[in-house]
Order: structure tokens, then sequence, then C-alpha cells
């Protein structure tokens, strides 16, 4: 039970210039049922299909059972696949959909010759055989008497069927299944969750799930692996991701979540929104965190009673509950409760010490590599901004010429100088069109943080990351520049080994 | 409203499809005093003329209608699913020769033959070589079509299930393919049956195919054989386009396999 059937390491796949997979290390266990979730773009599918073997990775390893299959062809593979659009083969009907991996085929039979020995001969699946496991195959999925049916006159539902039968009629050792509900309605899917989950249990196959749908993942996974940007951002159980996210982007993309700027000012003390909180974790003091509290993890008193007072600004009815906005200053925090609050009622908040999860804070300041031009600018992450270089030499200045004078006098060329450059997230203005400003790039990530937004500017060419707090709201792929204040642009002269 | 601009449409269809057709099977059915005949399909039936030239038509258009598909298919998968760069580059090569003048093409096939002294050698694969290189686009584009439009799942899934890639080709690919297949040797067979152009040129008129024939007959102003002739080949074509189940709803029927 406890043994891994498949293992990544170090596995990356690089299309042209894209890196779709970033060295990914994973295990699974046998039987296990695993969710890769995470955006479009985040390089799950990539990895299902490296383990199908439909792509083979640029670099790094992917076992079996121990045994390197990295560069097997997928018709080599005890491995089979759901596909998202079900790729059923219009030109056959079901039963030779579901029986087409059978005809194929061969499994070692034993004879005894006239002489009682053992012989083993190589035999394709008999007839009777093959209809005996598409008959059970199909009563597997509920499609019994479907056999005959042309597979274009069937719903969607029912196609989904027939490519999970045909992909589990072969007894693969791994199903993989590739967002295969997608294309199905809120009911179906959830009526679909359960019998798959039902299928798992009751073939004791090792099931991997593709999906970017936070809630399918966790209704139904042993283990989820959350993913962006090619890159496995956590693994654990459904409980693990939810409770206890790593960073800001797994609080972000599972659930709902209130994520907010803090700082450890005590133990299991942290201050966020302008108030200390009693906090279960243990950070060092004075350090940046991120503080996620769920929205079902506040609790709502009458004014006075709760730790802040504040106003709801917004108030939703979602069926179970309540989605509720309580703002207090600019910060705002999503609440959910059975009860109702009508918009501008003034309320009280609280939040247990369980109730707050803090995370190391992912990003304190951008970090580049740059070096100066002859105009004493400095060029990094696809741009060129001012600075003042005077800050590389403390008490330093420059002559007519341009000439950075140290205090000792010397006289240094700075042109070209490789230098390391620090700008905070604060600092970076962006502004809505390219031209203006000193770089350009689209928003790849824009993340909520109470009282302001998180938001990834990636530049075209070297996809360099500006991360920048902002109090306004931006939405993805928007093509935006940005401004740095030079007096904002810490430079260091870059520690190079000279050789 | 939008009914009126059907207008131009059904009266240019009454005019140049219909209107011909009872004017053919006019001539068809009478003699050259218009009394009513059946003397013309007689004519077909057992003049010896009329009949190796079915026979040469036959024969010609087949064999050049299954080389140009045993050329084309090779080109169109390459074109179509190897991801070769500069795909419709490539492409528009092998279309090109469409968009000269065809009667110009051959003739310069015929000087390139004369040149190579081929020319007196055989009518009939002189005749065939025209053929394949006037219809070769005709048989391309439909294949390239039909391969570029195959979803890729498809092939990935016969190869998930443990088909390895010919069985991969012989049971998911060429079966999906089929119709392309149809319509190649639709555009390709047809105009290969009366193409008389080719075969006067490139066959030195030794060879007389049916498009020939009714030419012939139509400058002796022997109308009314000639349009028996038309109303056969017309039969043909019918006949042959309901097989390939060209007739049925092109979506469904048609992924199905169409000629099986």
């Amino acid at each position: 039970m406890e043994e891994n059937i498949i293992e990544l390491k170090g596995v990356s796949r690089q299309y042209d210039t894209t890196l779709a997979v970033d060295n990914i290390d994973l295990s699974i266990k046998k039987g296990e049922f695993v969710t890769f979730l995470g955006p479009s773009g985040c390089g799950k599918t990539t990895t299902l299909r490296m383990i199908a073997g439909f792509e083979t990775p640029t670099s790094g390893q992917i076992l079996l059972g121990g045994k390197d299959i990295t560069s097997i062809p997928p018709y080599k593979r005890p491995i089979n696949t759901v596909f998202q659009r079900y790729a059923l083969f219009p030109h056959m009907n079901v039963f030779d959909n579901i029986a087409y991996g059978l005809k194929l085929k061969k499994v070692v039979n034993v004879y005894e010759d006239a002489e009682g020995r053992r012989v083993e001969k190589k035999e394709r699946l008999s007839k009777a055989e093959i209809a005996a496991k598409v008959e059970k195959a199909l009563k597997m999925v509920d499609l019994e008497e479907f056999e005959k049916r042309d597979v274009t006159t069937l719903s969607g539902g029912q196609q989904q069927r027939v490519a999970i039968a045909r992909a589990i009629v072969n007894e693969p050792e791994i199903l993989l299944l590739d967002e295969p509900l997608g294309a199905l309605d809120l009911k179906m899917r959830k009526d679909m969750q359960l019998e798959l989950k039902e299928m798992h249990r009751k073939l004791g196959i090792t099931f991997i799930y593709v999906t970017h749908d936070q809630e399918e993942a966790l209704t139904m996974s042993d283990t989820i692996v959350v993913m962006n940007d090619g890159a496995i951002q956590q693994i654990g159980t459904p409980l693990d991701i939810y409770n206890e996210p790593k960073n800001a982007f797994v609080a972000d993309f599972i659930g709902e979540s209130n994520i907010f700027s803090g700082t450890i000012v005590g133990e299991r003390k942290v201050k966020f929104v302008n108030r200390v909180f009693d906090c279960v974790d243990d950070f060092p003091l004075n350090e940046k965190v991120d503080v996620v509290v769920r929205p079902e993890d506040v609790i709502v008193t009458p004014p006075g009673e709760g730790y802040i007072d504040g106003t709801i600004t917004s108030s939703i009815f979602k069926g179970v509950h309540y989605e509720m906005a309580f703002t207090v200053g600019k910060t705002e925090v999503i609440i959910q409760d059975t009860v109702e609050h009508k918009v501008g009622e003034t309320v009280g908040i609280k939040i247990m010490p369980e109730g707050i999860h803090i995370m190391a804070k992912e990003f304190v300041s951008n970090k580049y590599d740059g070096y100066i031009t002859k105009h004493n600018t400095v060029c990094f992450a696809e741009g060129e901004f001012e600075c003042d270089v005077t800050t590389l030499v403390p008490g330093s200045h420059l002559d007519e010429e341009g000439y950075l004078i140290t205090p000792e006098g010397e006289k240094l060329d700075l042109t070209d100088r490789d230098v390391e450059v620090e700008v905070g997230l604060k600092d970076i203005e962006i502004i809505d069109n390219d031209e203006d400003g000193d770089a350009c790039g689209s928003i790849v990530s824009i993340i909520y943080k109470g009282d302001h937004y998180q938001v990834v500017i990636r530049t075209d060419e070297e996809e360099e990351d500006f991360v920048a707090d902002t109090e306004y709201a931006w939405n993805e792929f928007d093509r935006v520049s940005v401004k740095i204040p030079a007096d904002k642009i810490k430079l260091k002269f870059k520690q190079t080994e000279k050789k | 409203m939008r009914k009126h601009l059907c207008i131009p449409y059904s009266v240019f269809l009454v005019l140049f499809v219909v209107a011909p057709i009872f004017i053919m099977l006019f001539y068809a059915f009478t003699d050259a005093e218009n009394h009513l005949t059946l003397d013309n399909f007689a004519l077909i039936f057992t003049d010896i003329t009329v009949l190796s030239a079915a026979l040469a038509s036959v024969s010609v258009a087949l064999v050049a209608t299954l080389i140009c598909l045993l050329i084309a298919y090779p080109v169109a998968y390459i074109l179509a699913r190897s991801g070769i760069k500069r795909q419709n580059a490539l492409l528009i090569l092998f279309i090109t020769p469409m968009w000269i003048n065809f009667v110009m093409r051959i003739n310069a096939l015929k000087e390139f033959f004369g040149l190579i002294n081929l020319l007196d050698k055989s009518p009939y694969i002189n005749t065939i070589i025209g053929m394949v290189y006037d219809f070769l686009p005709f048989m391309i584009l439909p294949l390239y079509t039909t391969l570029l439009k195959m979803d890729k799942n498809l092939i990935e899934a016969s190869y998930d299930l443990g088909a390895g890639k010919f069985t991969t080709f012989v049971q998911v690919i060429l079966p999906m393919s089929m119709p392309g297949i149809v319509s190649g040797i639709t555009m390709v067979f047809m105009p290969a049956m009366t193409n008389y152009v080719v075969s006067d040129i490139l066959g030195r008129s030794q060879i007389t195919i049916l498009g020939k024939l009714i030419e012939n007959y139509f400058m002796q102003t022997n109308w009314n054989a000639g349009a028996a002739i038309s109303m056969l080949l017309l039969a043909i074509m019918f006949v042959s386009t309901w097989l390939t189940g060209g007739f049925k709803d092109d979506g469904a029927q048609a992924a199905r396999g169409g000629l099986w």
C-alpha cells in the first residue's frame, strides 16, 4: 500500500522559450486519488501528458514502480487516459470503442503440452472474453445495453461514461483523468464526482485527476497537488491545503479567503488591520507575514463586543449562508454567516486564534540583476530607469562628465557595471498603458490583501516579474507599464568573483 | 424579405442548370427529326467506338485517380500532421499549378515529354501522367483539410489504448480521413473521365475518351448521340456520388467512413 507507483524526479518541460513545467519532484502512492489543481496554464495538464507518455520531459525522469519509463511510448505504458473532450472514435459504436484496447491486448496463457510441461503462450483475448469485459465495464458506468449505439448519438454525460469505460476496461495500473467533467453541467458533475470516487474505491487503482475546480479537488482527492507557473505550490490532503495553505497563492486559489499583510509583534501575536491578534503559529519577531482568514472563521458580534467595529458594505445570499463585506477604514473583510446583516449596519467582528493562518511573506521586495548605462541610468527587467548612482558608493558625487568620484577622490567609470537592484513593493507605480512607463508587461496575477491588491506584472521577453502593492484593482492580462521613482531604486555593486 | 434574396440564384439555377438538363434529355431521346426514339442509347451500348471510348475513359480515370491518391495522401499527411515548418508555403507550392491555365500546363508538359523523347512512346501513359499532373491538387486539398481537422486527441487515445503507429493509422486515421478520400476521388475521377484536352495533346489524339466522343458528335452536328452520352455520364456521376454517400448529411455520416 505504501509503495510509490509513480515518481517524477526533477521533471521539466520546455516549449520553445516557455517553461511549462519547472523541475517537479513528486511521488504518488499506489491506490491514491491524486488531483493536480491549478489555474489554466499552470502545467498540470503537461505533467499529466508526460505521465501518459504524450510528451517527453526535456529533463528529469519518470519512474513507474521503480522502472524508468521516461522514453517509453504511451502504447507500452500500463496507463490509460480519460480525455477532456472524451476523444471517442466517431466511426465506431460503443462496443468497438470500449473493446479497442482489449482487441490489441496480448495476455500470457499457460497450457500443458502432451508431456505435461508448462507452455506459456502470448495470445489475444477471445471474442467471448472481450464481450464479457466490455459488458462488465459498461455495467460499471451504468450503460448496460448501449453496446450497439453510435457514439455520436450519445449525450455528453453518456459519452463521458463510455470514455471512462474504455479506459478502465484495460485494467490500467494508473488512470489519468484530464478535466473529465469540464463539459458537463453542474448537477451532472456532482453526480459524476461521487461516482468516480466510488469507482476509485471499487477498482483500487491509482487515479490522477486534473482540474482547475478547487471544490472538485477538495471533494474527491486523497492528495491535492496545487500547481502554479509550472511549479508545485503545495502537496497535501484536502484538509491540509484548506486549513494550512503554504502561501498566499494557495490560500487565494483554494476557497474564499481574506489575505492581509501583517507583522509579528510578539510571541504568537500578529498585527494586522491595525490591531494585534493572538494566533497559533510561531514566527520570528518583526517578520512580515501574510495572514489568511477564511470568511467562515470571522465571527460577527454586536458592536463593541468584537475586536473591531465596522460597517457592512455588501451582502449577498449564497444559498446556505450570506456573504457579506465588512469594512473598517480602507480594509475590507469578507464574512460568511447564516444570519443576515443589512448593508450599513455597524457590527463588531472577532477572529479566534485557530482561524488565523500565518504564512511567511512571499515577496518583501523585488530584486533584479541590472547594469549601469553610460547615461548613469540603470537597465533591468527590460527597462531603463533613472536612478541615483551616487548611492552605490557612500559619500560619492558625480563630476561634469558623468564619472563617479569616490570620497577618496577616485574616478570611476560606471558604464556597464553589473549591479543588484532592489525595489519595494509599494514603490512601483503602475500605468494603464504600455508606453508611458519605463518597462512594460502584462498583469499575470492579482491577489486582494484586505486593504490593497498585490499585482504581479510580467515583462514580455525575459519574463521578469514586478510585484507591486497597489490600492487599485487591475485585471489579469491588462497591458501596463511601470514607473519607479529614482530615489526608490536601491543599487548595490554585484559581488563578482574576479578570476 | 430575406426570401427575395434567393431570386437571382433561383433564376440562375433554372436558366443554366435545370433548363439545359431538360434540353439534353430532349435531344437524348429524339432523333434528327425530333421523333421520340431510344436509338441514341442503343447506339451507346452497341457501337464499338462508344464502348472503347468508355473503356478508355474509365481505365485512364481509374489509374489516374489511384496514382493521385497514392501521391496525395502522404503529401497531405505530412503537410497537415507532421508539424513541419513552412507548412503553408509548401502547401502553396503544391497548389500553385492550379492557378496556371491548364492548357498551358499540359502544353508545357508536352514540350517536356518531347524533350525527353517520351511523347511517342505510349499515349495511355502520357495521358495518365498528364491527368495526375493536372488533378493532383484537387486530391491534396480535400485530404489536407480532413487531416488538418482531425482531432489530435483521437490519435492520442489510440496510442493510449495500446495501439502502435501502424494500428493507429489503419484503425483510426484512415477511416477518419474517408470523407477527404471520397471527395478527392470525386474531384479527380469525374473530370478525368471527360477531360479530352489532356488525351488530345499528350496522347496525340490516339485515345478517344468519352469527352472527346461527345465533342466529335457535336462537331458532326449529331446532337442527339452527344446528348445521350452526356446523359450517361451524368447517370454514372449520380450513381457513384450516391454510392460514396455524397448525398447524405455531411457531418455524422461522412465521419463514419462514408464509402463503406
